[in-house]
């Protein structure tokens, strides 16, 4: 056991506990932060995103150890004051979701896509996207969400990339 | 036009055997139903339900003016929340925003059975619609309520049609939404249940106190059931692994995937003799899968005063209470279950496991227990879609089929029976004995039986000398089919894309069929890779038709990933196994649809047949996409892929 602080979307926070439990349960076990989804255990499915540091990390096999002075941000630190960001939105309005189990991982990953690339073609949406497992197979509404998102990110109807600087 | 066929339950949809006999002594009940919420009832034409159906507990007006639904029906990404919503909003005249609906709780709603079969729409809805519009008349001035309500007619729908995405959307993508998996109780602790290294095997002895000493807070051994619970999932894992150390078993199943189908010929229950004659013939096999839903199997359970209360993903509750009941020696109403919206289902949560195995694991320990299995669990101990062998038969006479014969081995009757007019036809589903637990899937048989049977058309059209087209509508009389068939063929281009020359190593292919009243057609564009015998779907252009269409956006949406997940069986899903135990039970080693499998250009043609009752529509689009790609593989290379998935 040992102590470990980092920040969760915004707010510091302190765990004592084993150095390589999976960041993952940490999470949803001792922070009630349970938006982050169990999907594979092994970095095949992605629903378990969060953003370290603003990057895009795979919480479930991320030890907690690994995540000490990090800036963390999980699916429940992206809306602002009851305001989605653009990502969410897009998603809610797309319809780009089935069983919504994927959902938290597709939009952080998403946000993270767009920080780096603000106007990805299609091609580059299937290959950020590619590891990011949906068994409903709602593929071709999660594209169309993310050239959603793109566009209502570059129309600037919310401010772009505020999420993942908040913490800093 | 002769009917379709109505639905009518499979053997696979009714019961799969329990996974564990627990030796709990009957304890006495204390007490009476705590829970239960009765609210107002509202139903005239209550005569007119089906038998058992509990409608009183179905619309409720609460002070706020806002009105609640009731059903036991559940959300696993289907879509009836919304859609029931939908229907009780355009029956009582009020807008979407003022109807909530509360689904599976077995002390709340009403039992509407078990969530499969596309039977939401042309059951549950309509019951939903007539106790909306019997509740409309206490809104009037007269305040009663109607008997035998008219409900409205779809020309007169103002919410019904329209598309509409989940109400609960918000929930989803802020993460809000508590999944079966996200369910937690105060002084909860997580647990772990031991496997055995082989189907069928009998576990002799374990030694529960290592796992207690190895940081279980309750460790428990009874029957064949092992398992422990802990603060923290990490330390359940621990302890776990520490009494798997000590555990011994007996026994154990021998068979492998390398056998299946050689199994299931000698194992069939029946022997189907040769048609005879000069007929064409060929064999189709389908292999073992997963439903794989994104959310594993979960539960929480909580024991109070005698009594359970269950927090599960299952589209079984009311048969899950009763798997509970059984196993505890309870009465059905000291057993509440409670269904959250679950990730994912297609047909494999239809029985109540990690519901068994965390009420046995929070009566040890005392406290409430979560247990959500792992990836591998969910590949190995989760019931398959059952394989198939199928062996086709048929005899042609002037370029017609006069005699086909078609049976099933070991995986369903579903879709068995051919929509083409045959003179002759034998069709038969023949059980066999199955080396792994099987059971439902989305539209259960009527993948193996729409692949073989559009598969072998194709081959029969190509002895006719006929255009697959043409060969199928010489022989269809269904209208609805002809009609989907067509559309998808027009927009396509099927006609003139068969008079040119594909490119190279490109091939067109179509199917089509009916299940569960809906009707559906495929044409594909596939280009193969002759030396690695690797195939892509290029295009698709799929054609669909329910009746009269409820709401369009969700019915889009479950035929587009109804094709991709399709598209999964053909390409490269199959269960290996040896020696009773699965080999790939990851998903880095079972590869479902990823985003680059999406074809180049994806169609979807619904057509909304507003004269016809609604449909189901979360099944049936998935049966078109196999045998269409079989079709078009032959169509580039000349050779005939005969499983699935496809191999040639």
């Amino acid at each position: 056991m040992a102590v470990f602080r980092f920040t969760v979307n915004g707010e510091p926070r302190e765990v004592d506990t084993f150095p390589d439990r999976p960041l993952l349960e940490v999470l949803r076990e001792d922070l009630n932060l349970t938006g982050t989804k169990f999907g594979c255990g092994e970095g095949q499915c992605r629903a378990c995103t969060v953003l370290m540091d603003g990057a895009p990390a795979l919480s479930c096999i991320t030890p907690v150890r690994a995540a000490a002075g990090r800036r963390i941000t999980t699916i429940e630190g992206l809306a602002r004051g009851g305001e989605l960001h653009p990502v969410q939105r897009a998603f809610a309005e797309e319809g780009a979701m089935q069983c919504g189990y994927c959902t938290p991982g597709m939009v952080l990953r998403t946000v993270a896509l767009l920080e780096r690339t603000p106007s990805p073609t299609r091609a580059q949406i299937l290959e950020a996207l590619q590891g990011s497992l949906c068994r409903c197979c709602g593929y071709p509404r999660i594209v169309a969400a993310v050239e959603f998102a793109a566009r209502l990110r570059r129309s600037g109807s919310a401010a772009s990339g505020e999420v993942l600087h908040a913490a800093d | 036009m002769p009917p379709i066929e109505a639905f009518e339950p499979d053997r696979f949809e009714l019961f799969e055997p329990p996974f564990y006999r627990f030796e709990i002594t009957r304890r006495q009940a204390i007490g009476t139903l705590a829970a239960g919420w009765l609210v107002t009832a509202w139903v005239a034409d209550a005569q007119d339900q089906p038998s058992g159906e509990r409608v009183e507990a179905r619309i409720h007006l609460g002070d706020d003016g806002i009105f609640t639904v009731f059903s036991g029906k559940v959300e696993e990404g289907q879509g009836p929340r919304t859609e029931l919503a939908m229907a009780a909003a355009e029956e009582l005249g009020v807008p979407l925003e003022r109807v909530r609906v509360v689904l599976c709780d077995t002390s709340r709603t009403p039992d509407d059975g078990i969530t499969a079969g596309s039977r939401t729409t042309p059951g549950t809805v309509p019951a939903v619609r007539r106790a909306a519009a019997a509740a409309r008349g206490w809104l009037s001035r007269e305040k009663r309520l109607i008997e035998n309500p008219r409900l409205r007619e779809p020309g007169e729908w103002t919410i019904l049609g329209k598309g509409r995405w989940r109400t609960d959307a918000r929930e989803i993508v802020t993460g809000a939404h508590r999944f079966p998996s996200d369910i937690a109780l105060e002084g909860m602790l997580y647990g772990c249940v031991l496997r055995p290294p082989a189907y069928g095997a009998r576990l002799e002895s374990v030694d529960v106190e290592a796992g207690k000493k190895a940081g279980a807070a309750a460790a428990v051994r009874d029957g064949d059931f092992a398992g422990c619970a802990a603060r923290t999932s990490y330390e359940a894992r621990r302890a776990l692994e520490a009494m798997a150390a000590t555990a011994r078993w007996s026994g154990g199943q021998k068979h492998s995937h390398t056998n299946l189908f050689e199994h299931l010929r000698a194992t069939a229950k029946e022997k189907v003799p040769p048609l005879g004659g000069r007929t064409h013939s060929a064999e189709y096999r389908t292999a073992y899968i997963q439903h794989a839903p994104m959310e594993p199997r979960a539960a929480v359970a909580e024991w109070k005063d005698g009594r359970l209360t269950v927090w599960t993903g299952t589209s079984n509750p009311f048969s899950v209470r009763a798997e509970l009941a059984r196993a505890f020696g309870l009465r059905a109403e000291e057993v509440r279950v409670i269904v959250p919206d679950f990730g994912g289902g297609f047909g494999g949560k239809h029985t109540g496991e990690a519901a068994l195995e965390a009420a046995r694991l929070a009566k040890e320990a005392g406290r409430p227990v979560k247990v959500r299995w792992t990836r591998e669990e969910e590949f190995r101990w989760a019931y398959f879609r059952p394989a198939a062998l199928i062996d086709a038969e048929a005899v042609l006479e002037g370029g017609r089929i006069r005699a086909w014969q078609f049976t099933n081995y070991n995986s369903g009757a579903a879709g068995l029976q051919t929509p083409y007019a045959i003179p002759d036809r034998r069709e038969k589903y023949v059980p066999a004995d199955p080396p792994l637990r099987q059971g439902s899937y989305r539209t259960l048989a009527a993948t193996a039986n729409h692949f073989a049977r559009e598969a072998f058309m194709d081959e029969l059209a190509a002895a006719a000398g006929a255009d697959p087209l043409d060969f199928r509508l010489a022989h269809l009389e269904n209208d609805r089919i002809r009609a989907v068939l067509l559309a998808a063929c027009e927009k396509f281009g099927w006609r003139e894309r068969r008079r040119q020359k594909r490119a190279a190593h490109r091939g067109i292919g179509l199917a089509c069929g009916t299940e569960k009243n809906s009707v559906v057609a495929a044409c594909v564009e596939v280009e193969v890779d002759p030396k690695a015998k690797a195939v892509r779907l290029v295009e698709i252009v799929e054609a669909f038709e329910c009746g009269a269409i409820l709401n369009p956006w969700n019915t889009r949406s479950q035929v587009e990933g109804c094709i991709l997940m399709g598209l999964g069986a053909a390409l490269r899903e199959e269960i290996l196994f040896d020696n009773g135990r699965v080999l790939n039970a990851r998903f880095s080693q079972y590869r479902v649809p990823r985003f680059r499998d999406l074809p180049d250009r994806l169609e979807v043609i619904l057509l909304d047949r507003k004269d016809l009752p609604s449909a189901g529509a979360g099944e049936t689009p998935i049966v078109a996409v196999a045998p269409a790609m079989a079709n078009a593989i032959f169509d580039a290379t000349g050779a005939r892929p005969r499983s699935l998935p496809l191999r040639w």
